[in-house]
């Protein structure tokens, strides 16, 4: 338990640091009307919010509480002020709990599971300090500094060798992350997509991949068994094998990023040998650019 | 069990090679076991086919890998033995005879090793063997056990001269049969047939010969002022080269090269001729040639006064120019002299600034003051002075009364007539010469009579001084030392008018004892008999010279003999001294040929190095096990268990063996580099010594001078480089600190080269033996004993201490000491030149060096004043105190000093500075 808190701490403090790099995360929110919520982060024009925009003549309709009576006090007629829109946008993050995540092909470089959730926190605290919303698959999203901590917590692993993206929580026309390898079956990956798709949900695939699943530098008889041993496929020449494994690892990546296009989401692979700033980059600007 | 080389002590597990093909089959049928490998993008593998499924199977070249491996065990188990002895063994004593002689150094380690496994061979075979070396004094033969004689055959070395096998077949023991193994330099040798005879009478007679071919040289002939040299060799059908050397001390006494000449035999030939034309200065100088590259004592001749053509300055009174030649006083003298010397003609004024080797005064009887004065500073230095009578000797006063400095007797006056138409008696004749004489030995032809000769004055000493007198007792040739030199009075004339004594051949050899004229070749032959001759230097078995140390004389008989039939164990070669003559005995003599021995019928005859029996086991086994190592990591790389980076150290490793040889043929971009570095500004460098403390103090000293010439003068210099004098380029650095360990390496002589290379073209060396503490420079110390080793190979000029007034004591700053961490005074840089003038007037010195000393040798260990550690702060304490950081300023100023002087040379001694250095100092 201890030691869960603990680490749960250090996953934070790691995700606060790799946050800090980047400027706060401005989340335009596409179908604002339906989700009106008020954020902090104003947007250009009237509307609910707390900061103040512009003071006008008060005209019919205007209730008698919105008149600025400092203001209209300092003139004839009676001025109402008004206050910038502000909007936020509802964020669902699922990283991949399943065992094959917990694969690292060197000591020296973290395992994939840790890249994604601290790629999956840090984009939660940039998100959240723009205000947004942001809660793990089958969490509500939530605003405010408490849920960092509500999210380091809720980033867990399981027993299942492949993981499936949990639909649970998304918000209608809210945003969604999927952090995984994407290497097992697509089909839940399929129907993911297509029930978010149906609710209006636009996001990102990020596909974290270690260096040895790109390489394959293998060779010399071999059984290779899935992370949980669910799966094993013997060969007698693992470097023959190198070629036709990564003609299937290119076909893999194809048809993510053609389902993903297929529903206006985004898609992108990362490493775990390179830094983890380029993938909250592209992800940052992948939420950030909407369409 | 024998299979043509081959021999295995147990046969039988030869029939375990018939289980590898079985072998071959089970490993073939196993495969490698797998690794299992946690990989989640298996499930992308899921349905892909091996393409090859031969892999399952261990793939040839691991099973071939595998079975050679078992293959070299089993027969490495099965005890394999190369060239096994597989002749009958004899069953009796076993005799090694070596020849021993010059010609068996060339091959001398082969045939002790040889001779060591016959005897192993006769130990283990239980026979009782003996050996012996045929250069030594035949000596009863006694058989004994093999072991005994093991240890013994490590210290026998080659002899310098050829065996003599004359006795040898007396000594042989009688009673048993015994074989024979004779280990032999393949050259014929008196005596060799009948020896040879006797022992195959004995038994079995097996002969062992060195393949490597042996060269001799025959002793110099110098001709018309050229020298004529006689290589020889076994006649062999192809043509072979030789290069020969002569070596001599140079000016400095160091031994060097003075000459090279291209020996060549043609096809067929036993001889080759080369002949050295250097000049007479060179030619004097030289004292052996040897042939290169054959370290034999035959190889190697030496040369003595016969290689020396003396000066010899002949003057008579000058008189009678009237007369007739051959009335000329000195007629015969020159007669005799002019094929052996060198003649210098004038007047006795102009002869002794050049300095001849011999005067010859022909009946002159005064002399001027000055002249007098000359010939006995020249008679210090080590002049003969060789008067003859005549005349005007005998007419004149000179030392009647006293002894004349320049006569060793004193002279009656008018001499006497014997024999002559107007006096008694019949000529006198000669007595033969005392022992103690110069010329005792000689042969006395009775036809030599004196009639008329100037009489000595019967003093104290007169019988000391005489070496030669006539039948009654009056002297004929007297003699007395002055200083080095020493003066000879020959009591007749030169020519033929007092006495028929000069158209003796007895006269040129007695000229010839005097060592007035040496002759060449065997003419030395006649002239050695009746003395006794110390051994000078001593010729080795492998033609290295050594002194002779505390070696008996030799007695002209024996030398004499000696010199005509070639040395023996009585008279060794080397070179022989009787007072003021050298002669060399050399180990072949004029007349050798090399001739190939015969052997008798029935004689086995085989190379040193054919039989010596040796287990593969081991070998085979240590193979098996190689074999198995790679197989392990074989198989690594067979089942993908070697990880990537292990991968990469084996083709390292394999490209290691290989890389070297390439990376010489390339050029070399690290010495490109350094040279760069090097040239990049003034660069004081230090000798690496390969002492790491000396080398990291010469280093940090030569830092903290260079941070105060950066400091104090317009000399800005890099950071200081260590230099290994047999791989740097030293044509970069304008100054070498070089301090001297007991231990470092001496340079090669490619090193050398290099260094005088650097000194020649205005480079610096200071030499630091950093004992100041405990020893005057060039003392005893172990530094001391190894500066002397390191610089004998330079070329250093004659050195002197550091006069007063020489250009480093104001180079930069005034200095009157040097001190480093220690403050001894004494500083050696090269010497002024013995003219170097006396100081102007006013000005405090001397105009004394006209360029950079090459050298300067010291001990006050400045490194370790200049030291400084990183922060600059310095890193050893000097002296006591402030006293001590002013000894580390002088220090400092000494190294500036010294750097100047490399850089600006003698600009400081240019008199256009002298009254700014006068105002400075104070005067």
């Amino acid at each position: 338990m201890t030691t869960a808190a603990a680490s749960s701490a250090g996953l934070r403090a790691e995700a606060e640091l790799l946050g800090q790099s980047l400027p706060a995360l401005l989340a335009q929110a596409e179908m604002l009307a339906q989700t009106v919520m008020l954020g902090e982060h104003g947007r250009k024009r009237a509307g609910q919010g707390d900061e103040f925009w512009q003071y006008r003549s008060a005209h019919a309709g205007d209730s008698a509480r919105a008149i600025d009576w400092r203001r209209s006090a300092r003139a004839d007629t009676p001025f109402v002020r008004e206050r910038e829109w502000q909007a936020a946008q509802s964020v669902t993050i699922w990283a991949d709990p399943s065992r094959s995540m917990a694969f690292s092909g060197a000591a020296t470089r973290p395992n994939k599971a840790a890249r994604a959730k601290v790629l999956a926190l840090a984009l939660g605290i940039l998100l959240l300090k723009g205000g947004e919303r942001v809660g793990l698959s089958g969490q509500q999203p939530r605003p405010g500094r408490a849920q960092i901590l509500a999210l380091a917590n809720g980033l867990a692993d399981s027993a299942e060798d492949y993981g499936l993206p949990d639909t649970a929580g998304l918000v209608p026309h809210g945003r969604a992350v999927f952090l995984s390898d994407f290497l097992g079956s697509l089909d839940g990956l399929e129907d993911a997509l297509a029930f978010a798709s149906d609710r209006g949900v636009r996001g990102v695939l990020v596909q974290v991949l270690d260096p040895s699943e790109e390489d394959f530098p293998f060779s010399g008889r071999t059984i290779f068994e899935s992370m949980g041993g669910g799966l094993a496929h013997e060969t007698q020449s693992a470097a023959a094998l190198r070629e036709r494994y990564l003609a299937r690892l290119a076909e893999r990546k194809d048809r993510l990023a053609a389902l993903s296009r297929a529903v206006g989401w985004h898609y992108a692979c990362f490493h775990t040998g390179a830094p983890a700033q380029s993938a909250l980059l592209w992800a940052y600007q992948a939420l950030e650019g909407g369409t | 069990m024998t299979f043509g080389p081959l021999a295995f002590a147990a046969p039988g597990l030869l029939l375990a090679l018939m289980a590898l093909p079985v072998l071959w089959l089970l490993l073939r049928a196993i495969p490698p076991a797998p690794i299992r490998r946690r990989f989640p993008a298996v499930a992308l593998m899921l349905g892909l086919k091996d393409e090859d499924r031969q892999a399952d199977k261990t793939p040839w070249w691991l099973l071939l890998l595998r079975a050679l491996a078992v293959g070299a065990a089993i027969i490495g188990f099965a005890g394999p033995i190369l060239n096994p002895d597989t002749r009958a063994t004899g069953t009796g004593p076993l005799l090694i005879l070596l020849d021993g002689g010059w010609a068996d150094a060339r091959d001398w380690p082969r045939t002790t090793a040889r001779a060591q496994a016959a005897l192993e061979e006769a130990a283990r075979a239980g026979r009782p063997a003996a050996v012996a070396k045929l250069t030594d004094r035949p000596q009863p033969i006694v058989f004994s056990n093999p072991a005994d004689w093991s240890g013994r055959l490590a210290a026998l070395q080659p002899a310098p001269f050829a065996p003599d096998l004359a006795g040898w077949a007396e000594v042989l023991p009688d009673e048993t049969p015994f074989e024979t193994l004779w280990l032999s330099d393949g050259l014929d040798h008196a005596g060799r047939a009948d020896l040879a005879a006797a022992l195959t009478k004995k038994g079995g007679l097996t002969a062992a010969l060195s393949p490597r071919p042996a060269f001799g040289l025959r002793p110099a002939q110098l001709d018309n002022g050229k020298i004529t040299l006689t290589a020889l060799r076994l006649a062999a059908p192809e043509g072979a080269e030789l290069d020969l050397t002569a070596h001599g001390p140079d000016p400095a006494g160091i031994d060097r090269e003075l000459g090279r000449a291209r020996m060549v035999f043609a096809p067929g030939a036993g001889e080759a001729q080369a002949v050295l034309d250097v000049p007479p200065e060179l030619r004097n100088r030289i004292n052996r040639f040897a042939l290169l590259g054959q370290r034999t004592a035959g190889a190697v001749t030496l040369g003595d006064n016969t290689l020396k053509r003396r000066k010899i300055a002949v003057i008579d009174s000058g008189a009678d120019r009237e007369g007739l030649q051959l009335l000329s006083s000195t007629h015969y003298l020159r007669q005799a002299l002019v094929p052996v010397a060198e003649l210098v003609d004038g007047s006795l004024t102009d002869i002794l600034p050049a300095k001849p080797d011999v005067i010859i005064l022909a009946d002159v009887a005064r002399l001027t003051q000055p002249e007098q004065d000359g010939l006995l500073d020249w008679l210090d230095g080590g002049g003969l002075l060789l008067r003859f009578a005549g005349p005007r000797l005998a007419a004149s006063d000179v030392a009647r009364l006293d002894e004349d400095p320049l006569l060793p007797v004193r002279l009656r006056e008018g001499g006497r007539s014997v024999g002559g138409t107007m006096s008694w008696g019949e000529p006198k004749s000669l007595a033969p010469f005392a022992e103690n004489s110069p010329f005792h030995g000689l042969i006395i032809p009775s036809d030599v009579t004196v009639s008329q000769q100037v009489l000595a004055q019967p003093d104290a000493d007169l019988a000391a001084r005489t070496i030669a007198a006539l039948a009654d007792g009056t002297p004929l040739v007297t003699r007395k030392t002055v200083g080095a030199g020493q003066v000879v009075l020959v009591h007749v004339t030169a020519n033929a008018e007092w006495s028929n004594l000069p158209l003796a051949g007895l006269f040129m050899q007695m000229l010839e004892r005097l060592a007035v004229s040496a002759r060449v070749g065997g003419g030395t032959v006649g002239a050695v008999e009746g003395l006794l001759w110390s051994p000078d230097r001593m010729l080795d078995g492998y033609g290295e010279i050594s002194d002779a140390g505390e070696i008996g004389g030799v007695a002209g008989d024996t030398l004499a003999l000696a010199l005509k039939a070639g040395p023996a164990i009585a008279a060794p070669p080397g070179v022989y001294r009787h007072e003021d003559r050298l002669i060399a005995l050399n180990t072949l003599p004029p007349t050798a040929r090399l001739v190939a021995a015969a052997w008798p019928a029935g004689t086995v005859i085989e190379g040193l190095g054919a039989a010596r029996a040796q287990a593969l086991g081991g070998w085979l086994l240590a193979a098996a096990l190689a074999l198995l190592a790679m197989d392990i990591l074989a198989s690594a790389l067979v089942s993908g268990r070697m990880p990537r980076l292990a991968r990469a150290l084996v083709v390292l490793l394999a490209c290691g063996v290989i890389a070297p040889e390439v990376r010489a043929q390339s050029a070399d971009p690290a010495a490109d580099a350094r040279g760069i570095e090097a040239t990049r500004g003034v660069v004081l460098a230090h000798v690496l010594t390969g002492n790491t403390e000396v080398d990291d103090i010469a280093a940090a000293g030569l830092r903290g001078l260079g941070d105060q010439l950066w400091l104090r003068t317009s000399v800005e210099p890099e950071p200081p480089m260590g230099v290994d004098l047999e791989k740097d380029e030293l044509a970069f650095f304008p100054f070498l600190y070089w301090p001297v360990t007991p231990d470092q390496p001496v340079p090669s002589s490619r090193a050398y080269a290099k260094l005088n290379g650097f000194l020649r073209t205005g480079g610096m060396i200071l030499f630091d033996t950093r004992d100041a503490d405990i020893a005057s420079a060039g003392g005893t110390t172990a530094e001391g004993e190894m500066l002397q080793l390191l610089a004998s190979g330079l070329d250093v000029p004659p050195l002197d201490i550091l006069p007063q007034d020489h250009v480093l004591t104001r180079s930069f700053y005034l200095l009157q000491d040097f001190p480093g961490r220690y403050t001894s005074p004494d500083l050696w840089v090269e010497a002024p030149p013995p003219d170097a003038g006396e100081a102007e007037q006013g000005v405090p010195f001397r105009n004394l060096n006209d360029g950079v000393t090459p050298v300067i040798i010291g001990a006050n260990d400045w490194a370790a004043a200049w030291a400084i550690d990183g922060s600059g702060a310095p890193i050893f304490p000097i002296g006591r105190g402030l006293a001590g950081e002013d000894q580390r300023e002088m220090a400092y100023r000494f190294g500036i000093n010294v750097v100047m002087h490399v850089l600006t040379g003698n600009y400081k001694s240019d008199q256009v500075h002298v009254p700014a250095l006068l105002e400075r100092l104070g005067q």
